[in-house]
């Protein structure tokens, strides 16, 4: 895995010895809070509804084992014994105290973390497929380039201050898992006629109040001009991006308004500048990156485990858990593992301190102490051996891991919202708990099949719900919880936007309308081979809106 | 300006002619472990929002934030506001000001 170089390292200890300077200053006085404010968010510190929250960064979300340990040791001495792993791959602590987190973050730099640019209006944190290097369908690994693109936005001083935040996602195999069509530039790897690697790229996607889907604007870049392509996207848009307007600053409503022939063709002048000069990627040195991203020494096995087979065969619950959370691996008799943090009745995505130690040393027992994160909300074991799954299961199960929910209806994406945003209107976790447990019955779950929930407890959407099979926003109506329903939405490489199909409904009976829509779904699919999606994609909204408001 | 402004639960206290007042309490965080805090009418600052200092005319709440925002510029506390409370229950009136006052609706992980 890569590691901090000398560079990283010093430059972190240094950030963080300046803020420690820094929130000495304001707990003394020197500081006003205008003035701290600013500085605060450059180090992932925000004033959240109760208390201090503060952003960890999990580059393209791929964390170790001794990482991991060290984010439950946060967890248990510096806030309540848990943390929210996000929808950016990053992880949330609710409850730290101002005056304590220089010392926290000293302790983070130890294990090569840190929380820089997870705010303020710069490159945030670049974000992967979570299964990259390890899943069968991939291209090329996706993390090297993810990794150059970090060390190129880290502390890039042009863009420190950009019009507005910028979010780039990088992917590698034909699905996209990385949902880069609703990001600021979305990459898309591919192959180029002579096998060699490039990008397709897409700029100006994104969610929140508008929700956009990206353009493409090159089908093939290739491999060395990916810094150069970025930086003239980056510097079209710090350019002409809209400063005056914070929710018509981001590039999305750029490339919206301008169209994207202006864009691409704005994009291309600013690239011819930068073309073949100092961005250019070496061969060598993406040689080199990739090095570190090697996949470890995976042995050589049969594809087919027949002591996974006969302990299927033997436990209906493995068999489950291996059907839903166990992905293929590039290598022979590997699978990738994902951990769900959705057991039913539990927020999405937090995880207590005992289950992050838990995590950490069964990654290290069964999976080369590699982690990842993904944007589901849930963690990855990429590198497991078929013949350990049953005893990985065993594992997993004793710290409540084990639930075999990935992808379907239980599999559900949640942002903090009110019980701990500031901005949010409404209640996003309880939402989810109700839904996991009204569909708590594991065969309904099979029965339905893949189906992508996502709530959002404001219209910033960082609960992704316009991208939801079924999304549900919440909003604030005249003092009550009220939650919009969209339906048809997708974040893979056929990137939907969801419609609104009606009127909102009261947080009471926003279950039984889901599950409405469920049941009119059942009803009409041509078999259990049709999922929501495409089912909704055949029919329309209608027969749903029919159902949903048949009283109106 | 405070996160908490027009639109959530900032009860006006200059308010503009025609809304009747309402009665208010003042909320903040404190600066050093950024929890949630409510004034009494002794002027401290405590987490138990059913100690909470409550105006029930403007001229009292105006003081109260006047007060109150002279600790935030002694650094004791942030983003002070008065926002609608109910004398009654002892609780601020918005779900999102209780969601503040009593803790997240949603059970602490391994909490229970």
């Amino acid at each position: 895995m890569y590691r901090y170089d000398e560079f990283d390292r010093s430059f972190v200890l240094e950030r963080v010895a300046e803020f420690r300077d820094q929130v000495a200053r304001r707990l003394s006085g020197e500081l006003t809070e205008d003035q701290f404010k600013p500085l605060r968010l450059m180090n992932g510190v925000y004033l959240q509804l109760h208390a201090y929250m503060l952003r960890i960064a999990i580059p393209y979300g791929v964390v170790s084992s001794r990482q991991m340990r060290k984010l439950a040791h946060i967890a248990r001495e510096y806030d309540k014994g848990y943390g929210h792993f996000t929808t950016r791959q990053n992880l949330q602590f609710n409850w730290v105290e101002l005056a304590r987190i220089p010392d926290l973050l000293a302790e983070l730099a130890e294990v090569e973390m840190h929380a820089l640019q997870t705010s303020g209006n710069c490159i945030r944190n670049v974000t992967a497929d979570h299964f990259a290097g390890a899943a069968a369908d991939e291209i090329v690994d996706p993390r090297p380039y993810a990794e150059i693109l970090r060390q190129w936005s880290a502390i890039h001083p042009e863009f420190t201050y950009l019009p507005r935040k910028f979010k780039i996602a990088v992917t590698g195999a034909p699905h996209d898992r990385a949902a880069v069509q609703v990001h600021d530039i979305g990459l898309h790897a591919v192959r180029g006629a002579d096998g060699k690697t490039g990008f397709a790229v897409y700029v100006g996607g994104g969610q929140g109040r508008t929700p956009l889907i990206a353009h493409k604007v090159r089908d093939f870049l290739p491999e060395e001009y990916l810094l150069a392509y970025c930086e003239a996207i980056l510097r079209v848009y710090n350019l002409e991006g809209r400063r005056d307007n914070k929710y018509k600053a981001r590039i999305k409503i750029l490339v919206h308004e301008k169209g994207k022939a202006e864009i691409a063709a704005a994009i291309e002048v600013e690239f011819a500048q930068l073309k073949g000069k100092t961005l250019t990627l070496p061969e060598a040195d993406v040689k080199a990156i990739s090095a570190y991203f090697a996949p470890p020494a995976l042995d050589k096995r049969a594809a087919t485990s027949t002591a996974l087979e006969a302990a299927k065969a033997a436990n209906k619950d493995l068999s489950r858990f291996v059907r839903h959370n166990v992905t293929a691996h590039h290598a022979a008799g590997y699978g990738v593992v994902t951990v769900s943090l959705k057991p039913v009745g539990e927020p999405p995505g937090d995880a207590t301190a005992a289950q992050m130690d838990a995590i950490a040393d069964i990654a290290e027992r069964f999976s080369h102490s590699e982690i990842r994160v993904s944007h589901e909300q849930n963690l990855v074991l990429p590198h497991v051996k078929l013949d350990e799954i049953p005893a990985l299961f065993a594992e997993l199960a004793k710290h409540n891991l084990a639930t075999p929910n990935a992808g379907l209806v239980t599999d559900i994406i949640a942002c903090p919202g009110l019980d701990y945003c500031a901005l949010a209107n409404a209640r996003s976790i309880p939402v989810a708990q109700r839904l996991s447990e009204r569909f708590a019955d594991i065969a309904r779950q099979e029965e339905i099949g893949d189906l992508k929930i996502k709530i959002s407890g404001c219209i910033n959407a960082c609960g992704h719900h316009h991208v939801g099979h079924i999304g549900l926003l919440g909003v604030d109506q005249k003092g009550k919880e009220l939650y919009q329903i969209t339906l048809g939405g997708s974040a893979d490489e056929h990137t939907s936007i969801g419609e609104i199909v009606g009127p909102g409904f009261p947080t009471d009976k926003v279950v039984d309308a889901v599950e409405a829509v469920i049941d009119v779904y059942l009803g009409l699919r041509n078999g259990p081979e049709e999922n929501f999606l495409d089912a909704y994609r055949r029919v329309g909204a209608e027969p749903f809106k029919a159902a949903l408001y048949a009283d109106a | 300006m405070s996160r908490r402004g027009v639109g959530t639960d900032c009860a006006p206290i200059m308010s503009k002619a025609a809304k009747p007042f309402r009665p208010v309490a003042i909320t903040a965080n404190d600066l050093r472990s950024g929890i949630v805090v409510f004034r009494t009418e002794a002027g401290e600052w405590v987490t138990d929002a059913t100690r909470a200092e409550v105006a029930l005319d403007p001229a009292t709440a105006e003081a109260m934030l006047a007060a109150a925002k002279l600790d935030h510029d002694r650094n004791i506390v942030v983003e002070p506001v008065a926002v609608a409370f109910d004398p009654a229950s002892r609780l601020p009136v918005l779900l999102r000001e209780r969601i503040r006052a009593q803790g997240p609706t949603v059970a602490i992980p391994g909490s229970v």
